[in-house]
């Protein structure tokens, strides 16, 4: 389990408890956090559950994969922190992971 | 000119439901057209996911979207369906005579007995980039595709993104324009390689220029752009003369006219029974994803099942005179006849 800190574009906090395994995206959905639309459900093919990874995890989190820094091109005000929260997967790791919502998706 | 089109169904979104209603529909004999925002058929299988794996779908344990898509197009093959691609449905209407008559963005109306709704997540549009008021621009200097190549000759055209689409008029548009220019937010293109090749050829021949960073803004009055204000990388802010701005960002879905279209709904999708998969207007019927009944799941297999029950009900509206056997594919021969295997 890790605890995931989801900071919605209004500054509103959502925290939850995600399983190890599961997506930042999933868990998102799942607690109906806003801003998180998924339209492909998690196949890395819209671009629409793109969040900022706080700097204090990106190196935790890691780079995107080539296919997701394509899907990135598709993204609004991409960053360098920039991730599609589909490709996040839970690890123990990540336990206080904190992702910031963008305003907008797509 | 308008083009009239006699029809029995219309049905509208060519994704998996849709094309499968066409099965189901061909075995009771009812001839289907097909309308789609899309090119191509397959909706999001073919748009979102050509090549991604779909686990749940019944007796294939994997399938990718573009592998169903091939499959449905095999198996309706059989009923010579028609389709309209690359047009989006504006509006139905009912006549007084109880059918339908169905207008499109390229013309065509449909004057048809039913209307099957097989929307899916609503219609593909083109993403527009987060520049502020660039509405005001669009249609007039900005513009999500290119329908006639001769807008575009001596302008200074910016084409912003990174795939086949901006890469393809970058090359197609750089012998008219007055000045091309591609920008991306970084050094790397999902584009076919050959094209990226032709476009770096063209850019180290200085017949082009390429940049790296964001636009994020536009100068300019009357809908017409004269410069678009242009973030690089290194946050320096460049203007550039620009007089067509064409963003290629992918597309999004939008539920669009549908909702226009005096139907029930609940939170945006169509409210139907679980008889008929009938919307609140009688003849108008709505399946897979678009639409909504108590347990709704969104899933494949549900559309193709809504598509059998449908076709039903939907072809005593075709032939209201005619009685309907219900048959097997594996026994019939009127069935095998007309899937021209017996």
């Amino acid at each position: 389990m890790a605890k995931i800190t989801y900071i919605a574009f209004d500054g509103t906090p959502y925290e939850i408890e995600a399983r190890d395994g599961s997506t930042v995206m999933e868990n998102a959905v799942r607690n109906a956090v806003p801003g998180i639309e998924a339209e492909c459900g998690g196949a890395c093919a819209c671009a629409t559950c793109h969040v900022y990874v706080d700097e204090a995890w990106v190196a935790i989190t890691g780079e995107p994969e080539a296919m997701e820094e394509d899907m990135l091109d598709f993204a609004q005000d991409v960053q360098p922190n920039s991730r599609l929260s589909c490709q996040i997967r839970v690890k123990p790791e990540l336990d206080g992971l904190i992702v910031r919502i963008p305003e907008r998706q797509g | 000119m308008s083009e009239t089109i006699e029809a029995d169904v219309v049905i509208v979104g060519a994704g998996p439901v849709g094309l499968f209603a066409v099965f189901e529909l061909g075995l009771l004999d009812v001839r289907c057209h097909l309308i789609d925002i899309l090119d191509k058929p397959g909706g999001q299988c073919a748009e979102l996911y050509p090549e991604k794996p779909i686990y749940d779908i019944p007796a294939f344990p994997i399938i990718t979207g573009d592998g169903l898509t091939e499959n449905l197009m095999a198996q309706i093959k059989p009923f010579d369906p028609t389709f309209h691609l690359g047009e989006q449905v504006n509006g139905i209407e009912r006549l007084e005579d109880g059918s339908f008559r169905v207008t499109t963005d390229a013309d065509k109306v449909f004057l048809t007995k039913v209307v099957v709704i097989a929307a899916g997540g609503g219609s593909f549009q083109p993403k527009r980039p987060p520049v502020p008021s660039i509405e005001d621009f669009e249609g007039k200097s900005v513009f999500y595709s290119v329908r006639k190549m001769e807008a575009f000759r001596d302008h200074d055209i910016l084409i912003v993104g990174g795939g086949d689409s901006a890469l393809d008029w970058t090359l197609n548009l750089q012998p008219i324009a007055r000045s091309v220019t591609l920008m991306h937010r970084r050094d790397a293109f999902r584009a076919a390689p050959d094209s990226v090749n032709k476009m770096r050829a063209l850019v180290e021949a200085g017949e082009m220029k390429l940049m790296f960073g964001q636009v994020t803004g536009l100068e300019g009055a009357d809908g017409q752009i004269t410069h678009a204000v242009i973030a690089d990388n290194d946050d320096n802010e460049h203007k550039l003369p620009t007089t067509r701005l064409l963003p290629f960002f992918g597309l999004t879905m939008k539920l669009g006219p549908i909702a226009n279209w005096g139907l029930n709904l609940h939170e945006n999708l169509i409210k139907v029974d679980t008889e008929k998969f009938q919307t609140s207007e009688p003849g108008i019927f709505s399946i897979g994803d678009i639409n909504w009944y108590p347990g709704k799941l969104k899933l494949i297999l549900s559309g193709f099942h809504e598509a059998a029950l449908m076709a039903q009900a939907a072809s005593r509206i075709v032939f209201p005179d005619k009685k309907i056997l219900f048959q097997y594919t594996t026994s019939s021969t009127s069935l095998q006849k007309k899937l021209g295997v017996a």
